[in-house]
């Protein structure tokens, strides 16, 4: 086995680079269009209607559901970044057997896309964070901690996805995912309402979702004010959030290995 | 190996690649030295592909020793395919890309620093006759442009080993001639070729010297020329003949040439004086519909050796 080399890696990520430097115009509109919106929308219009209370720790509604959005950004980055451009990248455009024919390996390949993916939640939080201080729903400077939050929260989700997405022929589980995993953790995972809100039996479920993790430390960080009694929460929340990339990580090196190095 | 004997870019005896139970590549024993041109012939599914993927460094071989430029395969896959060349079978290109935003990105994947690759690639571009569209996304090119490119493309690196997987199939004929024309030049500069092709005119016009591949085993090697003398006759006389008369006349035909083939079409005898066999022909009283004496070809040895059933 050939040892992985950061410089292999980066010059995996530097194909990366390239292709958004041809298309990052395209993304634009949406990262800066969406969360003005949403902010509006559920954070001054819903917000306006809601009571702050015990329902939303003590916050305003708005800066409630800011970092739940920022949160459910960083998913919804890494769960797209994972599916389409890997399977493609396989299948469509051939670009990752282009590049395995060069001295990069397999796991070379794998992992420059992670960390452009990571790359990629990380300019989107970006922007959603900048607009959210615009909004003035933070509450302290330990906010930009959120940031690195959210890389985690689209690793979590983009590295078991891109194992997912390396081991199909088809396209056709992908709208599946969305339907089925992404929106619900998207309505239900804390985003919008505290999950203790939920029925008791549908609570664990809550629990389990890698977003409720994410929401949970975002939050903590954009209000610097630790979940009522739970500050030692903290720690398991990212441990929780950093397994679930590894696991990831583990099985999708298998498959790329498997599918370049057949 | 003695000292002025060089070293062969590639070695491989009993060379094997099986995938579950079907085996692709049926142990091969394979040298290829410096300088050469060398071909795979073979019908699809002969195991071509999956012989140069091994060569390529891409596919771990299943059994048998392999060395490409003296290093090992399955410890130094990096360090080889850091030399290498490769035109895959179907173009890899970025399409969205610019074309030399493609070679830049290849560039890049062998570790050159920017300004080399950058000079290099118009280098190349203009060899391959891109330079002025240089600055054009690669989607619209035509596929003999894209062939180019990819060309280009593997010689960012100034490979020692140019590995090229039917470089010229589904091109249309001026296409084809500019490729080979590009080809034959790399060649003259020394670049060593190893091809995969089912053209054989391509194998002709390329190849110093080729093995005929079939169901995973070689079932010949040698230059074109032997490989004709060997197989085939000089010459090469078809005879058409009314539908459903073939076998009527092939009959008074018997003895005729060192051999006669009956075709659904056509009644081929092979003959070393194609000419003086025409004669005897007409001397025995048969009066073909047309008649055609050419030079035997590469299709006349590789259709003996592969035989004429379609395998699918």
């Amino acid at each position: 086995m050939v040892a992985l080399t950061s410089s292999h890696v980066m010059r995996s990520y530097a194909y990366w680079l390239v292709v958004y430097r041809r298309t990052w115009r395209g993304t634009v509109i949406t990262s800066l269009l969406s969360p003005v919106m949403y902010l509006a929308a559920m954070g001054v219009g819903l917000g306006s209607l809601v009571k702050g209370g015990n329902g939303t720790d003590g916050l305003t509604y708005l800066q409630f559901v800011a970092p739940g959005l920022l949160a459910a950004t960083a998913m919804q980055i890494g769960s797209f970044e994972s599916t389409y451009p890997v399977l493609g990248s396989f299948k469509w455009m051939g670009n990752y057997h282009a590049a395995a024919a060069t001295p990069l390996t397999p796991s070379a390949i794998l992992v420059g896309h992670l960390l452009w993916m990571a790359t990629r939640a990380l300019i989107a939080s970006s922007v959603y964070l900048a607009i959210i201080a615009a909004f003035g729903a933070l509450r302290t400077p330990l906010a930009i901690l959120a940031l690195p939050v959210s890389v985690l929260v689209g690793l979590a989700f983009a590295a078991p996805i891109t194992a997912f997405a390396a081991s199909r022929d088809r396209d056709s589980g992908f709208a599946a995912l969305q339907r089925f995993i992404v929106v619900p953790m998207f309505l239900f995972s804390g985003t919008f309402f505290n999950v203790t809100q939920l029925p008791a039996v549908i609570r664990p479920i809550a629990y389990v979702t890698p977003l409720w993790h994410g929401v949970r430390l975002s939050r903590d960080l954009t209000t610097g004010q630790l979940e009522p009694g739970a500050g030692w929460l903290i720690p398991l929340h990212v441990l929780y959030l950093v397994a679930l990339v590894v696991v990831g990580v583990v099985i999708a090196r298998r498959v790329y290995q498997a599918k370049l190095a057949k | 190996m003695s000292v002025d004997e060089p070293e062969p870019l590639i070695h491989a005896r009993g060379l094997v690649k099986r995938f579950g139970d079907f085996v692709a590549v049926d142990g091969i024993d394979l040298d290829v030295m410096p300088g050469e041109a060398f071909g795979f012939l073979g019908p699809n599914g002969a195991g071509k592909s999956s012989t140069m993927r091994m060569i390529g460094c891409v596919s771990p071989p299943s059994d048998g020793v392999l060395r490409i430029l003296g290093l090992d395969p399955r410890t130094q896959g990096p360090r080889i395919r850091a030399k290498l060349g490769v035109v895959p079978q179907l173009d890899t290109l970025d399409l969205e890309l610019t074309v030399r935003e493609n070679l830049l990105i290849y560039g890049r994947y062998f570790g050159l620093p920017r300004a080399v690759a950058r000079e290099r690639g118009d280098q190349l571009l203009d060899f391959v006759q891109l330079l002025d569209r240089a600055d054009d996304t690669v989607e619209p090119l035509s596929g003999g442009m894209k062939r180019r490119l990819t060309i280009a493309r593997s010689l960012i690196n100034e490979p020692q080993l140019l590995l090229l997987d039917e470089p010229t199939t589904g091109l249309d004929p001026q296409a084809r001639h500019v490729v080979w024309d590009r080809l034959f030049r790399l060649k003259q500069q020394g670049v060593t070729l190893v091809l995969t092709t089912h053209y054989m005119d391509e194998a002709e016009q390329l190849c110093d010297r080729l093995v005929v591949m079939d169901k995973g085993r070689i079932a010949a090697e040698g230059s074109p020329r032997d490989l004709i003398e060997r197989y085939s006759s000089r010459d090469v006389v078809e005879l058409r003949f009314a539908i459903g008369e073939n076998e009527v006349n092939a009959e008074k035909l018997t003895g005729l040439g060192d051999r006669m083939e009956v075709l659904p079409d056509r009644v081929l005898l092979y003959a070393d004086d194609g000419d003086g066999c025409l004669e005897l022909v007409h001397d025995r009283g048969v009066v073909p519909l047309s008649v055609l004496v050419r030079r035997s070809t590469l299709e006349d040895v590789f259709l003996r050796l592969t035989g004429r059933s379609l395998v699918e």
